[in-house]
């Protein structure tokens, strides 16, 4: 039983684990960039939210700034409540409209922030006027078909 | 007729009173291994052994096969995601297959049956040549000196081996996506960063292979003490273990999979 | 070595003790004794309970019924701790010598006192080579159990029972497989270890002649009861039938031939009743 390589194997074994541990926080995960260590979060009520899942990002002129974190029913309204956390470093005047935005025909579903010209910022809780719903496929669809049909 | 569907219903009811009685038994000796592992930590070295015989002789067999299903993912991958005009997604599919799923489930498989088999069998064979007996005789206690440091070697080296495989995975998607088919680069690294989470789908994947190597360890180690003593027994302990291995961690899987990624 | 009935209590004392696997009655009512500095054999057939016997004294198994009291203490009522401590005092051969086969003979050797002791590895160093060489094999400090032949193999496992110098070693079947030069060997040597380190020994054997050679005590084990017993000279002019077939190597006599079973007509015609 020599210990001396035994353990010099095991110590390098280690470091190879860690070493892949590393990789996949920082290069195949966001760890490095998007780490929203401090989040605040804002509301705001869409009249439909189309497919946009919880964890979906929120960009800013593309960027992440956030992730949705809740979505649930306004049972008074009856439009969709959704709660974003968004990260503290990036401030948003009170008057920034939501939209839910699609990357791509077909990819996922975020929602975009368009900063407004208010001079006082959003703070944690706040509430955002009613978003921009998603643009529903079968609906544009069908008003195309209309307007066609009305020509 | 009657005779035989009594004695079916004995037989049963015989298997059913041995199965409860092997749990007791599982359970107090994983109360004995919990109890015992503080007097084997203080002998670091035992455990560092045991690290070296179900980590790193894992290694080769870990790395080639992640390499392997990271090619096969990127090949199949691409072949679906081109269709819809989304290639440049190659590198999502590959990631977070293989850090939520790919990598713990299969790295606990292989694990299994690398180095849980050979955990079995070594303790089994122990018990066969009265080593386990011998041990005891000399005040030794078998479970402290020879069982907790292998199950904390197994609990220890686990995560690590999951990391391992899926890093190669990766490696193996972007070698067929990006080398070969020639995917952009930076599309493949970027879309990746931009989906894969690190609390939510890298951090999920480790503590999966966690769970993973506590029920694989434990499993092997209790198969090896509680065998039959004969070669027999041994062998069919080792069967036991890959087989109850891999129910366990693929039921495991299920729930982790249920309670981490709802939503 | 004398022993006079008189002297103070006894090493190791079992009194009146039964022992059964699940429903299978092996030791019925087994009284015996072991007096300091004796080498005590113990004699039966195969599967007569020898080994059952020395796990007893050993407390690896409680008995049902009786008491075992080693070194004063009765086995049954002492806790794990105890029970080990007690066993670090204790050496046991097992049948089929039990070492480590994953550690070289050094390790084997070294191995209880790297256990239980924190003695410097030079001091183990010096300890295990003394004992390596009362068996004769200094030599093989660096040999791995495999490649050791069955005498060797045992010799090493009696090196490894006496590391600790203990005041009990128990010996199971020490000849068995050897050939008639290493038996002669083992035996010799078990007398010479007890003596030098002043304990006592059981013997568990059915090779009558080299044990009376070398122990001062004979009990012998039939049916789970002892059914007789004395000092080696008693035991060559004995006249009792039972000790006078062990002794003569006869086939049949009070040791049956046969496992408990029904007569074989009965067996062979039962099934066509
Ligand atoms: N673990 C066990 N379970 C059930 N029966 C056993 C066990 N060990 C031994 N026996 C039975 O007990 C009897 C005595 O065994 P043992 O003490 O090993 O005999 P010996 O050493 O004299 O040959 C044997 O008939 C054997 O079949
Ligand atoms: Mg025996």
């Amino acid at each position: 039983m020599s210990r001396t390589t035994l353990d010099l194997w095991v110590g390098l074994f280690v470091l190879i684990g860690a070493a892949a541990l590393l990789f996949l926080s920082l290069r195949v995960g966001n760890l490095s960039s998007a780490n929203f260590a401090e989040t605040y979060p804002i509301r705001v009520q869409f009249d439909n939210i189309g497919g946009l899942k919880v964890r979906a990002p929120v960009k800013s002129a593309g960027v992440v700034v956030g992730r949705v974190s809740d979505i649930r029913l306004d049972i008074e309204s009856y439009r969709a409540q959704v709660i974003m956390d968004l990260d503290k470093r990036f401030e948003f005047p009170r008057d920034t409209v939501a939209s839910i935005l699609t990357s791509g025909l077909l990819g996922e579903q975020y929602i975009g922030l368009d900063a407004g010209a208010d001079d006082e910022m959003l703070k944690g809780g706040d509430g955002l006027p009613i978003g921009q719903s998603a643009v529903v496929l079968e609906k544009l669809i069908g008003q195309f078909m209309f307007n066609k049909a009305a020509e | 007729m009657m005779g035989r569907s009594v004695s079916f219903v004995r037989r049963l009811g015989a298997s059913v009173v041995d199965g409860i009685w092997r749990l007791g038994f599982a359970t107090r000796f994983m109360v004995l291994l919990l109890v015992y592992s503080g007097q084997s930590f203080r002998r670091l070295h035992l455990t560092i052994r045991e690290i070296y015989f179900s980590g790193v002789l894992s290694l080769l067999i870990i790395i080639v096969s992640g390499l392997f299903v990271g090619m096969v993912l990127g090949l199949q991958g691409y072949e679906t995601l081109q269709r819809f005009g989304s290639g440049d997604a190659l590198g999502v599919l590959v990631a977070l297959s293989l850090t939520r799923e790919l990598g713990p489930v299969v790295a606990g498989l292989l694990f299994a049956s690398r180095a849980g088999s050979a955990v079995t069998a070594e303790i089994g064979l122990m018990k066969t040549t009265e080593q386990l007996k011998a041990m005891d005789m000399m005040a030794v206690s078998p479970i402290a000196r020879v069982v907790a440091p292998r199950f904390w070697g197994g609990v220890i080296s686990m995560p690590f081996l999951a990391a391992i495989f899926s890093t190669m995975g990766v490696v193996g998607g972007w070698l067929i996506g990006v080398v070969f088919i020639g995917v952009d680069a930076g599309a493949f690294w970027s879309q990746m960063q931009a989906a894969v989470d690190f609390r939510y789908d890298v951090l999920n994947g480790v503590i999966k292979s966690v769970v993973f190597g506590v029920a694989v360890s434990l499993i092997a180690v209790f198969e090896g003490y509680d065998c039959t003593p004969t070669a027999e027994g041994v062998s069919r302990a080792i069967t036991r273990t890959v087989v109850s291995s891999a129910l366990a961690i693929l039921a495991l899987d299920f729930v982790l999979t249920s309670f981490m990624f709802r939503g | 070595m004398s022993f006079d009935p008189t002297h103070d209590e006894p090493l190791v004392c079992l009194k009146d003790v039964h022992f059964a696997y699940g429903e299978r009655s092996i030791l019925k009512g087994i009284d015996l004794s072991v007096r300091r500095g004796q080498v005590v054999a113990i004699m039966g057939g195969s599967g007569s309970g020898k080994t059952t016997l020395l796990r007893l004294i050993g407390g690896q198994l409680r008995a049902s019924q009786g008491e075992v009291r080693v070194a004063g203490s009765d086995l049954s009522r002492l806790g794990r701790n105890d029970l080990y401590a007690l066993r670090r005092r204790m050496g046991m051969l097992f049948q089929f010598g039990a070492l480590f086969t994953d550690m070289t003979v050094y390790d084997n050797v070294a191995f209880p006192l790297r256990e239980h002791t924190d003695l410097p590895p030079e001091v183990v160093r010096d300890l295990v080579l003394m004992k390596l060489d009362a068996v004769g094999l200094r030599g093989a400090g660096a040999l791995m159990p495999a490649e050791l032949s069955g005498g060797m193999a045992r010799r090493v496992a009696l090196a490894r029972a006496v590391a600790l110098d203990p005041m009990l070693i128990m010996y199971d079947e020490p000849f068995a497989g050897l050939d008639p030069i290493s038996l002669g060997v083992v035996g010799q040597l078990i007398r010479r270890l007890n003596d030098a380190l002043g304990a006592s020994s059981i013997l568990v054997t059915h090779d009558v002649h080299e044990s009376l050679e070398i122990v001062d005590y004979v009990y012998f084990v039939s049916d789970g009861r002892i059914v007789a017993a004395g000092s080696p000279d008693e035991i060559r002019a004995s006249t009792d039938p039972f000790v006078h077939q062990f002794v003569h190597a006869e086939i049949d006599g009070p040791v049956p031939f046969h496992y408990p079973a029904e007569p074989i007509a009965q067996a062979l015609l039962g099934g066509r009743g």
